[in-house]
């Protein structure tokens, strides 16, 4: 008893000095309005996160039975924090001249940005979420203590990084290509978490349950189907989901995210052409800081807890464009030196980037260059490579290239695990953009979920009746063909037409030919004579690739194994006008 | 040089002993020394037989067809009540398994799956004869979640009170069929983890085995890289009626497929039969079903190896049949 009560006193001392500690030097506490602010910036970060990968995990279609027989949606806007981001609107006006629908909304963190300044990097951005918890969990040695204070100091030159890497991506999307969407931090998310942490999570689950299995017991086996079931509705599908060389993208998350034990939020000082983007109009910012540096004692608590690395200690200049607008400064503060109001005065603040001006006309040129020289390569037109296979509505390469911001929307949510981010298939500029793999998955016809999520046109949002082809010319992504060398009934005399069977199109693109062949026996005649003949009857399957609509069900369920011997590629895909076969339908005296 | 005492010596030397004995241990017990494995798949071979062995009532039927009634769900009351009741084949209590054809992502006017009213008709049949529960499954050929969706079954099948389990990797069983042809293959275990069974397929063209119906659909029970079976679709039909012999089956006719089945795509290449057949013989059924399709039965020749086997028989008119 005695004990029990000793216990929960130095509990309650201990809960006491966490929630009221002591502060340092004068002592002075923050004020309430800033340590209000701080709760509620935690709580919004939270919520932030939680939303994000709640959109994330239902960017899928998981069957309704009271969805629509007709039209199959996902009926949530999961690609939101897309269109909210204002680095991927200002590359695709750079690049297309316009604001993709709604990409609209990515104004209102604009217009957050211009009162608050970044209150995006420090309150809402996921990616960023996910660098504050781990530089505040996992720091090394090089990020506590003393330590800590030095990390967390302004370095102009590392810090200057992300402005680079902003300017190239902006000169990149004037001259061509949103290519700079492999840095922005939303896209990083989704395409990291979705293409390899869940499909990890998944196989994890799937190795537990088969392990289970290996148990026999009918219990154990019942809980781990009714825990894969609940975890299948709940994260990721019933069919396991690989993506084409996901491991780089995984590696590539892990090895960012581990930077944090050594520079705190590595990625958002560093890197982040988001958070660059948006610096570069916190300049116009109402809020911002005052210090009184007579006051400051040097204790560097502020710096200790700082996220931007923006120097809020005093004796030197505040960097605005740095700031993420935590607040965790003022509420550090112990001497009343650092107060954060609208309107303040601007001595003794940076406001613009610190960057060199040569630096930043060079990198943005090295940006504008790195398009041309990636397509002076053998892409886009001529010796195309005939596996990049785009999603059905994307729009003709060069403008699809103008838009894909490699966010990967389209690869989480394709029901079929068809859709995968490309390595070099597409050219070196084609990193991660989308292409389809049918012998992994098939594109489902009635399906038009990729068009649906895309945030920025680059795959159109088109109807069934288009892509089916109702009243009009289906949407055709490739062409089956044909290996009669490997075929069933073309070269082993054995029946088969599973493609055939799979096919979608009425009537069939794949039709068959019922011919008389002659079979050898597999043994030899009771003398030791050449075994016996006979004849049966086989279907051979044909392409029309005037009906073919290259969706690659033939190809995923050809029983040929390794190498099917029917395969879809891209030529006749609708969106080119010179990947092409056949001439009818090309009426090139109308002009285009 | 200060050397070790005994103490440190013996603790030193002990621990050392101590790792070698434990990876000595470990590799002896797990040795594999490379002796030729026992070939081929381990485990009884199995065939799974639903059928009731009752004595029916003297009116009952054994073989129902019910026709010329636009409604699909009076068609499939019809036919059970000239059975005799479903309670003829539910007891009290019973997990009951339906298992139409979901395969394709197609809607119920181009006729490639069940008609989701034929469906949810007789899972409210089962659940009124008593059944504990009753589960609506298949392994779709298409994505699932859209063919389940877009047949209109799962929502018939549901708001008539089943519950609808999705085929998952996770549910397929390895399992020994007793089949010529089939051997070990992943079996759908929701579908044999049950009391009953009923069949309830849909009577379609099919462009390699001419019909599919009642035989052809537990294609829909095998996970893994069925479309081998194509092969030698004939036999693997066969060997897979074998081993799933359902309680009940009840082919949908109301709207049948006539050409480019079993897929179909185009309304043009489905007619309205209005017809439902229900028989505890599914090689009868298939019979009768294939004729109304415009198929010639003693073309399909699984429905020949069925009769051979003693599955049932071709000639349905032998059966206790009655027409309503």
């Amino acid at each position: 008893m005695a004990l029990l009560a000793q216990i929960g006193k130095r509990l309650r001392g201990e809960l006491r000095a966490r929630l009221f500690p002591k502060r340092a030097g004068s002592g002075l506490p923050a004020r309430p309005v800033i340590r209000a602010l701080v709760w509620a910036r935690r709580a919004v970060q939270t919520g932030s996160l939680l939303l994000f990968l709640w959109l994330l995990v239902r960017t899928s279609f998981g069957g309704t039975f009271q969805g629509d027989v007709e039209r199959v949606r996902v009926g949530l806007p999961v690609e939101g924090f897309l269109m909210a981001d204002p680095f991927v609107a200002a590359m695709t006006l750079l690049s297309t001249r316009t604001v993709y629908r709604g990409l609209l909304w990515s104004i209102g963190i604009l217009a957050l940005t211009l009162v608050f300044g970044r209150v995006f990097c420090g309150w809402i951005c996921p990616f960023g979420t996910i660098h504050h918890v781990t530089a505040w969990l996992f720091p090394s040695r090089y990020g506590k203590g003393g330590k800590r204070v030095e990390a967390n100091k302004t370095h102009p030159v590392r810090q200057r990084v992300k402005y680079y890497l902003l300017y190239a991506s902006l000169a990149a999307a004037v001259a061509g290509s949103a290519i700079g969407g492999m840095l922005d931090p939303i896209c990083i998310s989704v395409r990291a978490i979705g293409l390899s942490v869940l499909p990890a999570i998944q196989y994890v689950t799937r190795a537990a349950g088969a392990g289970a299995a290996e148990v026999s017991s009918p219990a154990l086996l019942s809980a781990t189907d009714s825990a894969q079931g609940a975890l299948a509705a709940a994260l990721h599908q019933n069919k396991p989901f690989y993506y084409h060389h996901a491991w780089l993208i995984g590696v590539l998350l892990v090895a960012v995210v581990f930077m944090n034990r050594i520079i705190p939020r590595f990625w958002c000082r560093v890197l982040c052409p988001l958070g660059a983007f948006l610096g570069t109009f916190a300049r116009f910012s109402l809020v911002g800081m005052e210090k009184d540096h007579a006051k400051c004692t040097d204790c560097n608590l502020c710096l200790v807890h700082c996220q931007g690395a923006d120097s809020p200690q005093g004796g030197v200049k505040w960097r605005q464009d740095e700031c993420h607008m935590c607040f965790n400064c003022e509420s550090a503060c112990p001497e009343d030196v650092i107060k954060f109001r609208f309107f303040p005065s601007r001595k003794g603040v940076t406001t613009v980037p610190d960057t060199g001006r040569r630096t930043a006309i060079a990198s943005a040129a090295a940006g504008a260059a790195l398009i041309p020289a990636a397509r002076i390569a053998d892409v886009v037109d001529t010796n195309y490579n005939p596996l990049v296979i785009r999603p059905p509505g994307a729009v003709e390469e060069k403008e699809f290239l103008e838009r894909c911001i490699r966010c990967a929307e389209c690869m989480k949510v394709c029901p079929n695990n068809a859709l995968h981010p490309a390595f070099f298939e597409a050219g070196v500029e084609g990193l991660w953009t989308p292409v389809l793999i049918p012998r992994i998955g098939y594109c489902e016809p009635s399906c038009v979920l990729c068009g649906e999520v895309c945030p920025t046109g680059a795959i159109q949002k088109i109807t069934e009746e288009q892509k089916l082809g109702i009243g009009q010319k289906p949407i055709s992504i490739g062409t089956a063909a044909f290996d009669q060398g490997r075929c069933l009934p073309w070269a082993m005399a054995t029946p088969c037409v599973v493609c055939e069977e799979f096919c979608p199109t009425s009537p069939k693109a794949i039709w068959v030919e019922e011919v008389s062949v002659e079979k050898r026996d597999s043994t030899p005649a009771p003398d030791g004579a050449e075994p016996a003949r006979r004849h049966l009857t086989v279907q051979r399957p044909h392409v029309d690739p005037s009906l073919c609509i290259g969706c690659g069900a033939c190809e995923k369920v050809c029983p040929v194994q390794d190498k099917p011997a029917v395969y879809v590629t891209s030529i006749g895909e609708t969106r080119s006008k010179t990947n092409v076969i056949l001439l009818d339908g090309q009426d090139y005296n109308k002009g285009s | 040089m200060e050397r070790p005492d005994r103490r440190e010596f013996l603790k030193r030397a002990g621990a050392a002993g101590a790792a070698l004995g434990g990876a000595a241990l470990l590799g002896i017990t797990r040795w594999d020394r490379g002796d030729p494995s026992p070939t081929g798949p381990r485990g009884e071979r199995i065939s799974r037989d639903y059928r009731v062995d009752d004595t029916p009532p003297a009116d009952a039927a054994d073989f129902v067809v019910a026709k010329d009634d636009p409604d699909p769900a009076s068609l499939v009351r019809k036919a059970l009540l000239a059975m005799g009741g479903m309670r003829r084949f539910i007891a009290r209590g019973d997990i009951v398994v339906v298992k139409p054809n979901i395969g394709w992502d197609r809607t119920p006017l181009q006729a490639a799956n069940t008609n989701p009213a034929v469906v949810g008709e007789v899972v409210r049949l089962a659940i009124d004869a008593g059944a504990k529960r009753v589960l609506v499954t298949d392994a779709s050929c298409n994505e699932p979640s859209r063919c389940f969706t877009r047949s209109g079954i799962w929502k018939a099948a549901y708001d008539a009170g089943a519950e609808v389990t999705l085929p998952a990797p996770h549910l397929f069983r390895a399992m020994r069929l007793k089949g010529e042809l089939l051997d070990e293959w992943p079996v759908l275990a929701t579908l044999v983890e049950a009391d009953k069974l009923i069949n309830v397929p849909i009577a379609k063209h099919h462009n390699l085995s001419r019909y599919t119906g009642a035989m052809k659909n537990w294609y829909g029970s095998l996970g893994g890289r069925r479309n081998r079976l194509h092969q030698k679709i004939d036999l693997s039909i066969a060997d897979l009626a074998t081993f799933l012999q359902p309680t009940l089956t009840v082919i949908d006719a109301t709207r049948v497929l006539l050409r480019n089945g079993p897929q179909g795509g185009n309304i043009d290449d489905a007619a309205d039969r209005h017809t439902v057949i229900a028989s505890i013989d599914q090689v009868a059924a298939d019979a009768r079903a294939c004729a109304l399709i415009g198929q010639d039965p003693s073309a399909v020749p699984y429905l020949a190896m069925g009769e051979s086997r003693g599955l049932g028989t071709v000639r349905w008119d032998r059966l206790r049949h009655r027409e309503v």
